[in-house]
């Protein structure tokens, strides 16, 4: 190593936690404007793919951005309900193809999306094993899902309670995983799909329990009007839907009038998409719609607002570090002072003294631009997961 | 051989100035240079040394008339002919006391860091009994010690001329014995030339030679 570089080296060395302590400040200001940026240029990539590949979104009257994440991300609170009708109401005007969304259980923290197959159409999402859901009580997952649950097709998964003051409420569903789906890198991956049926049996709007004609069942009846049976608590509720039992799962009351969170409409050509917009702007209209690209702009001129600000203020932050710096290095320079006369004196020009002190702020420099250039690299790659899981959350 | 003749010299700010109208010291000789504070005892150090460059005057060390080199051929003559020893040491404490026996060439782009020398630099450093302590720092050691570790700084380039600049001056008496004994043994064996600035009369009796600079008159005295 040449001289001065090496007597550079052996000062940085010698003060190690000065050092440390300069290369962390150097670094953070460095690394903070240009991670903020490619953080939120990737997160603003993702968002606005998601949302372009979802042309328009049927809701109940609320918040849209609520209704936008809940449908693109599975991850914001559980939207106003919409009836199931509406559905039925959408494809009849022919504009559109519907595709009905109810995300509001989760099993152990992954979104339970209840849905038709077409949704996989749309997404273009691929099986890596198994199936899609055929029979009431089976499930896809994503990959990230099935990953994490460490679940394979033939596994069964349970759908969480709401909370664990639920006793009364909603009866955790184990559902068969039919099949697992390669990974699309978007939310897809991280949610278990079933049919809306089945979605509707976690709710508690469909269920199966012993048949109360049976001889063994006679004691937890306690009232007979005709067809009408009533019974006691003491009838067997099943919470797993297999072969024996599958025929015992019914519905109560009117489908139409069932929940779900959202319809992603497809429109049939841009025309269509128009008209349909124009239909739900009517007064009387009681859903809203929404086109999710929109939406997202709206956020992201929001985050890009607040970006500027934190860029801004980091700025600020970075001048008043540069000085400290300055100063600690001028400081330094005056306390070396004897130390540089002695160097002088032995021999050395001022240039190789300046050489000296040039290579130690070189090295802190360059350390700290390593360090930031690799933690944007860090950024670049696991920041907009991170900050997708942030903003939604 | 130092030759001085009819050397004028004055700081820029002008409030001392110091005349030298001849001195003459040989090869081999030990001289110490005496005298109150401020008559000039390190301003002559540094004339010989070409620290500093007279205004009128020549000055001639070991055939080198140092007083008619540029800046860089002073610094080349320093640190290729010159051995100095500051009174505080002045060893660069983030230095191992190896890498600070090998200073000067770590400061100056003429001189190679050679195995060979390497190797001079640990002899030097056995020899004077701190040959275990090379990667130690400075801070580890007692005052003779590092005392011992400018002495091997100053004769790593091999230099026919050893100054040193009081390097008694913050030392009880036994450790003043001891450096001197150090600084006498060394230029005995390297036949180097030993110049001594100090304040401590009771020393004087040991070099061959003693420049007084009292009253600030320049003039010698036998020892």
């Amino acid at each position: 190593m040449k001289g001065p570089l090496y007597l550079a080296w052996r000062y940085l060395a010698y003060h190690r936690l000065k050092t440390a302590i300069l290369i962390v400040s150097i670094t953070l200001i460095v690394f903070l404007p240009m991670g903020l940026d490619v953080l939120v240029d990737q997160s603003a990539d993702e968002l606005a793919a998601r949302a372009a590949a979802t042309p328009l979104l049927v809701g109940a009257p609320g918040s849209p951005l609520e209704l936008t994440l809940s449908s693109l991300y599975f991850e914001s609170d559980t939207p106003e309900t919409l009836a199931y009708g509406q559905v039925a109401r959408l494809t009849e005007t022919g504009l559109a193809q519907a595709i009905p969304l109810y995300v509001r259980f989760r099993a152990r923290g992954h979104p339970i999306v209840g849905t038709v197959l077409e949704y996989f159409e749309l997404r273009q999402l691929r099986f890596a094993s198994g199936r899609a859901m055929a029979l009431l009580g089976e499930c896809v997952l994503g990959a990230g899902a099935a990953e994490s649950l460490g679940v394979a097709p033939g596994d069964t998964v349970i759908s969480s309670p709401e909370s664990v003051f639920d006793l009364a409420g909603v009866y955790p569903l184990e559902m068969r995983v039919a099949g697992v789906l390669e990974r699309s890198h978007t939310a897809d991956d991280l949610a278990v799909f079933v049919d809306l049926k089945t979605a509707w049996i976690i709710e508690g709007l469909g269920h199966g329990h012993q048949d109360l004609t049976a001889p063994e069942a006679a004691s937890a009846v306690l009232a007979r009007d005709g067809e009408t049976l009533t019974a006691n608590a003491s009838v067997v509720h099943y919470n797993r839907i297999n072969s024996d039992n599958a025929d015992s799962f019914h519905f109560h009351g009117d489908l139409s009038q069932y929940p779900i969170t959202a319809i992603v409409a497809v429109p049939r050509s841009r025309k269509s998409g128009v008209l349909l917009m124009g239909r739900y702007q009517d007064p009387d209209e009681l859903d809203q719609i929404v086109r999710p690209s929109q939406v997202m702009d709206d956020l992201l001129g929001t985050v890009f607002t607040v970006q500027s600000f934190v860029v801004a203020a980091v700025l600020v932050v970075a001048v008043a570090t540069v000085g400290a710096v300055a100063l600690v290095f001028l400081l330094s320079l005056r306390l070396r002072r004897r130390e540089i006369e002695t160097m002088v004196k032995i021999g050395a020009s001022r240039g190789s003294v300046a050489q000296v002190l040039i290579s130690e702020v070189a090295v802190v420099l360059s350390a700290a631009a390593a360090l930031a250039g690799g933690l944007t690299l860090l950024t670049s790659r696991f920041g907009a997961a991170a900050i997708r899981t942030f903003i939604l959350s | 051989m130092i030759e001085l003749t009819d050397v004028y010299f004055s700081y820029p700010e002008g409030e001392f100035s110091l005349r030298v109208p001849q001195l003459c010291i040989e090869d081999g000789e030990t001289v110490a240079v005496i005298g109150p504070s401020g008559s000039g005892k390190t301003t002559l150090l540094h004339l010989i040394t070409g620290i500093a460059t007279p205004q009128t005057g020549k000055v001639v060390t070991h055939g080198v008339e140092v007083s008619g080199l540029d800046d860089p051929g002073r610094r080349d003559f320093r640190v290729r002919r010159l051995g100095l020893v500051f009174q505080e040491f002045e060893l660069l404490e983030y230095l191992s006391v190896l890498d600070n026996i090998l200073l000067p060439y770590r400061i100056h782009p003429g001189l190679r860091l050679e195995r060979t020398v390497r190797d001079r630099a640990a002899e030097l450093a056995a020899g004077m009994g701190i040959g275990d302590w090379l990667g130690r720092y400075p801070r580890s050691l007692s005052q003779g010690e590092r005392q011992r570790v400018a002495v091997c700084r100053a004769l790593v380039t091999g230099p026919r001329l050893l100054l040193a600049d009081e390097p008694t001056g913050n030392l009880d008496p036994a450790n003043k014995d001891r450096v001197l004994d150090l600084l006498f043994e060394v230029a005995e064996a390297e036949e180097a030339t030993l110049l001594v600035v100090t304040h401590d009369h009771d020393l004087l009796g040991r070099f061959g030679r003693v420049i007084d600079f009292r009253d600030f008159h320049f003039w010698e005295q036998a020892a």
